[in-house]
């Protein structure tokens, strides 16, 4: 107990530590998270009226940033599987970093859940025991189960390495390997609920569609590993932690993979909304072209098909690959262009037309943006705490010190 | 029927930020209480209406209540307007009769789209008036094609128009509900006859049924309800047209508060075509069995399976 005590001591220590440039990044992200609060303020005292949505379009915003942070948690086994399965030491160092991320996008995601119900005080009523969770039968009772699981599992997993680690011990690879495999598991499966979610439901054609977990999946694999690219490459560059070039250069080549199967996933869901223009593609239609003199989100498409297909393009090809800036430019038009067509292309064309045909556009309102604005700063300052605690634990400048330690040791024989 | 807070406080697993969610909700209903309670200059009203809110607050789910606890919360429910307003209601919790299940048809021939039953029903049920919410919806369609698509339903003329048929949509009370499935906390379900019902008060709020109704039957409170008091329709039932908040979702419950009592629902006094027939469907003898068994009768979108109790015909 004493230990833990210390150890949590230490982390606080190092996270509160730190150069200008740290504090005044978390002093920015502090101050855009007390917006979000305020914005959400707003929310909760006026009710949901202040957001774009109405019953047409009864989810917007909110659902869309919280379906993609999902796929940027899931896309964390990336990093996992290679390096404690098949032994890939390259990616090592990078693991713990993705871990971070899959639970900051965790905690994001929930958060964008938490914002978007219109009773946040009434959510005891999900709980074991006092409340009522219809499960099996509702996929957001599977949603809710396999998220918080993943969280667990992300936080499990690396608190028990890091902890090791800083006391000076090898962790035992028969307590952790298992609950990995887990993870893995877990990792695609709480993408596929998550898609299933929107597949599950008749009443929206352009959501039930058996390709809709897969690209689910396809899409999660490209985003979070070049999201991983960018951070890691910052990381090396600010934080003076060793990134092996290897690590880079497998990620590249995963997210190049992702990047194509994605393409054609596109082009064929596409071609059966299309061919045939019927009632099945209304949403498509509406999406890509417009219904008469609704289009608000025609140039949103098109600018992520535009982003995603040239980096596809440009990954594509191993001698432009293999230039640093080509690559980055590479991964942040990929995580844009999946952003948009998560956030705006996927969840928002859903609801139109409504269920009678009827075309009722919905645009997120300053309430919703500020309040997403709050959430991901959040996500970030959850990120840069983790980060900065478990970079100097596995560069061995943190350890346990040595007199806690003797001080556990007498503790131990008097008693 | 209450739980004790500080039992969900200590004994249940939660993720970060539902607890801060709950002790954060407790805390602040805590606070009210408190400082309520213990203000000398608190009325005994405010008191009272303070502990109203926060039993409310822990009041459990609706199905798992027994007799005792309904009619407590019924009359809490009562006790609470009368203290805010000092109005009365008259809230009940009649169950489903034995042998009933409520069915629905609408004569497409008789329909004029005068839209008298629109009006019924925002005043019998309660209907938020600030944001025009409605139940019931009316489309215009051209003779010659049954496209909802091409079809008006916020159409401002004289009815009915020429070279034009109507037909309303609402709630259909589906057999297979897909609304209930997807419902993560069992806020709705459908009762013994055969009527898809909301617990207000243990809805959260995440909309998740509204996207799962192919027919577009359900309503969310986007702000606080606004329904002028004296427009309130007093005889009030606890899964029906009893006042709501805002964050909740609401829907057409075949007038749960009348129909239960022998009545048929708003909609159906009202018209003054008589294109809609409400009945028992395990009643023989009742109209709506005499329609199936003698009109060519359809249903909207069957193919979903969903097994509407909403049926179309003509003369």
């Amino acid at each position: 107990m004493r230990t833990l005590r210390a150890f949590f001591n230490d982390a606080l220590r190092e996270a509160t530590q730190g150069s200008t440039a740290y504090h005044l990044w978390m002093a920015i992200l502090t101050g855009l998270m007390c917006c979000g609060a305020w914005a959400y303020s707003i929310q909760l005292r006026d009710g949901m009226v202040v957001t774009g949505l109405h019953d047409h379009v009864s989810w917007g915003f909110y659902i869309s940033n919280f379906t993609f942070l999902v796929g940027v948690a899931a896309a964390a086994v990336i990093l996992v599987m290679p390096s404690y399965v098949l032994k890939d030491h390259d990616f090592h160092s990078a693991v713990l970093i993705g871990e971070a991320m899959a639970v900051a996008a965790l905690i994001m995601a929930i958060a964008f859940v938490v914002v978007d119900v219109g009773g946040p005080a009434r959510l005891w009523h999900l709980m074991p025991i006092v409340g009522v969770m219809n499960f099996p039968r509702s996929m957001l009772a599977w949603d809710i189960l396999v998220l918080n699981g993943y969280l667990a599992l992300n936080i499990g997993v690396p608190f028990y390495l890091l902890y090791s680690h800083w006391q000076g011990k090898e962790p035992d690879k028969r307590l952790y390997v298992p609950v990995v495999l887990l993870s893995i598991a877990w990792a695609v499966s709480l993408h596929l609920v998550t898609a299933f979610l929107y597949a599950g439901l008749p009443a929206r054609p352009f959501w039930n569609s058996s390709l809709l977990g897969p690209r689910f999946l396809a899409t999660a694999f490209t985003a979070g590993p070049a999201l991983m690219i960018v951070v890691l490459t910052l990381i090396r560059r600010f934080g003076d932690y060793p990134v092996a070039k290897e690590t880079i250069e497998k990620l590249s080549v995963v997210v190049t993979v992702a990047a194509q199967i994605c393409a054609v996933m596109t082009i064929s869901e596409l071609f059966v909304e299309f061919y045939r223009n019927t009632h099945h593609g209304m949403s498509a239609r509406y999406l890509f072209f417009g219904i008469g003199e609704k289009r608000a989100l025609v140039p949103w498409i098109w600018s992520s098909i535009a982003l995603t297909f040239t980096a596809t393009g440009l990954l594509s090809l191993h001698r432009l690959r293999a230039k640093k800036p080509v690559l980055y430019l590479a991964c942040a038009m990929l995580f844009v262009g999946i952003l948009i067509e998560k956030g705006i292309g996927t969840i928002i064309p859903g609801f139109i037309p409504e269920p009678w045909g009827k075309i009722h556009e919905y645009s997120p309102t300053w309430v919703e943006l500020v309040v997403a604005l709050g959430i991901w700063s959040m996500g970030a300052f959850v990120f840069t705490v983790l980060a900065k605690v478990a970079i100097p634990i596995e560069l061995g400048q943190l350890r346990e010190r040595e007199e806690e330690t003797e001080a556990d040791c007498l503790e131990g024989v008097s008693k | 029927m209450t739980e004790s807070p500080f039992k969900i406080l200590t004994d249940k697993p939660m993720d970060r930020r539902t607890a801060i969610g709950t002790v954060g909700g407790m805390l602040a209903a805590g606070l009210g209480v408190l400082q309520t309670s213990c203000s000398p200059m608190a009325s005994a009203a405010e008191k009272e209406k303070a502990k109203l809110d926060w039993e409310a607050y822990f009041q459990g789910h609706f199905q798992a209540m027994t007799p005792a606890e309904k009619e407590a919360t019924i009359q809490r429910l009562e006790r609470s307007y009368e203290l805010n307003t000092g109005n009365r209601i008259d809230v009940s919790a009649q169950g489903a009769r034995e042998n009933v299940l409520y069915g629905y048809a609408f004569n497409v021939s008789k329909c004029r789209g005068y839209m008298d039953c629109v009006k019924a029903c925002i005043q019998e049920n309660n209907q938020d008036r600030a944001s025009g919410m409605a139940y019931i919806r009316i489309h215009e369609l051209e003779k010659g094609s049954m496209n909802f698509e091409e079809a008006s339903d916020d159409f401002f003329h004289q009815v009915p128009a020429a070279g034009h048929f109507y037909m309303g949509t609402q709630c259909f009370h589906c057999q297979n509900p897909p609304c209930v499935d997807v419902c993560p906390v069992k806020a709705t379900w459908m009762e013994p006859d055969g009527i898809v019902v909301v617990d207000y008060n243990w809805c959260i709020g995440c909309r998740y049924c509204m996207a799962a109704c192919p027919y577009d039957a359900r309503r969310f409170n986007w702000a606080d309800p606004l329904v002028p008091a004296e427009e309130v329709n007093p005889n009030q039932h606890y899964l029906g047209n009893r006042l709501r908040k805002k964050g909740v979702v609401e829907k057409c419950t075949f007038c749960v508060q009348r129909s239960r009592d022998g009545k048929n629902p708003a909609c159906v006094e009202a018209c003054p075509t008589g294109a809609r027939v409400f009945g028992n469907l395990l009643d023989p003898n009742s109209e709506i069995r005499w329609i199936l068994a003698n009109k060519k009768v359809f249903r909207l979108k069957e193919d979903l399976g969903t097994e509407p109790k909403f049926w179309y015909y003509m003369d």
